[in-house]
């Protein structure tokens, strides 16, 4: 068994882990078909995730090795002015993948001297999804389409001013 | 040398995350399986009530956007209002409760809980807009 202190010197995000594995234990024994399909899911879901790890992981090195700080202050950061916003917009619409890969990459910008407030201006633009546009034509209309991703793109600036306003530079990490 | 370090700063950032991602694919996967057909059991008619009910739904939903768009298709076909459904779809993109713990550990928690705060406000404000416009055009 495992000491007080061996406990201790496991990291948070191995707990949290441990905790979801723990309630899929419990879940098994009332419905199993259920943890099944879980698993399943999750399982399917990884798989198409490796590639994207792989990807940014790549990126993150070439930020390493090749951005420095100063590049990122340039251009993303409280030197780039209005030209650093339209950069954080054009940069979340073309950037496709999951928000939460990409984490470890803004992490990275972050560090270099990205804003906040262009950090939250990329975020909210990546739900203007160029791939995904035709699925949303068919569901809904192009009339519609075209007004929730521009105001989409309009309430990015607004989202990015609040963030900023809200969440000093400073106090991010 | 300077290669190295940059591959192992960059593997270290990525290894933070692969623990808490997995049990929080596990986590949402497990509620997704359990409540998939329930989602137009939670619209009420009320207009109001039924956008705040999209954007909760949309916020501690996980997938990607498309499949945001297939049950937005669906509720609407079920007679729930293009206002819920809209802030649901937005809120499923922009908001992501489940996904809180992973934001926090990378971009710092004022920032996550804040930007999740914005965001869901957000998109009931847009949603209305959006609805506001089509009615007029």
């Amino acid at each position: 068994m495992l000491n007080k202190l061996q406990l201790k010197k496991i990291p948070g995000t191995v707990k949290f882990l441990i905790g979801v594995l723990f309630i899929y234990g419990l879940i098994f024994f009332i419905n199993k078909s259920l943890i099944i399909s879980g698993i399943e899911k999750t399982y399917w879901m990884l798989l198409k995730i490796v590639p994207l790890l792989i990807f940014v992981l790549v990126i993150m090195i070439i930020v390493n090795l090749y951005v420095d700080s100063g590049k990122i202050k340039k251009h993303l950061g409280k030197e780039s002015g209005f030209r650093g916003w339209i950069y954080a917009i054009i940069i979340g619409i073309l950037i496709s993948g999951p928000p939460y890969i990409l984490y470890p990459m803004l992490k990275e910008f972050k560090e270099n001297g990205m804003k906040n407030s262009l950090l939250a201006v990329f975020l909210y633009n990546r739900n203007v999804k160029i791939a995904f546009i035709p699925v949303m034509i068919y569901y809904f209309g192009l009339k519609f389409t075209i007004i929730i991703s521009l105001a989409i793109i309009l309430f990015s600036i607004l989202n990015g001013l609040l963030i900023g306003f809200f969440v000093k530079d400073e106090s991010l990490i | 040398m300077k290669v190295k370090k940059a591959i192992r700063k960059s593997l270290n950032s990525l290894k933070t995350m692969v623990p808490i991602l997995i049990g929080i694919l596990l986590l949402v996967n497990l509620i997704t399986v359990a409540f998939s057909d329930s989602y137009s059991k939670l619209f009420t008619g009320n207009y109001i009530r039924d956008s705040f009910i999209g954007a909760l739904a949309g916020s501690v939903s996980f997938g990607i956007p498309v499949t945001s768009y297939i049950i937005g298709g669906e509720l609407l076909k079920d007679g729930v209002s293009l206002l819920a459904v809209t802030a649901f779809i937005l809120a499923w993109s922009t908001v992501g409760f489940a996904m809180l713990p992973l934001e926090i550990s990378f971009l710092g928690k004022k920032f996550a809980i804040v930007r999740n705060i914005i965001n869901f406000i957000f998109s009931i404000i847009i949603a209305s807009i959006v609805v506001l416009i089509l009615k007029i055009v």
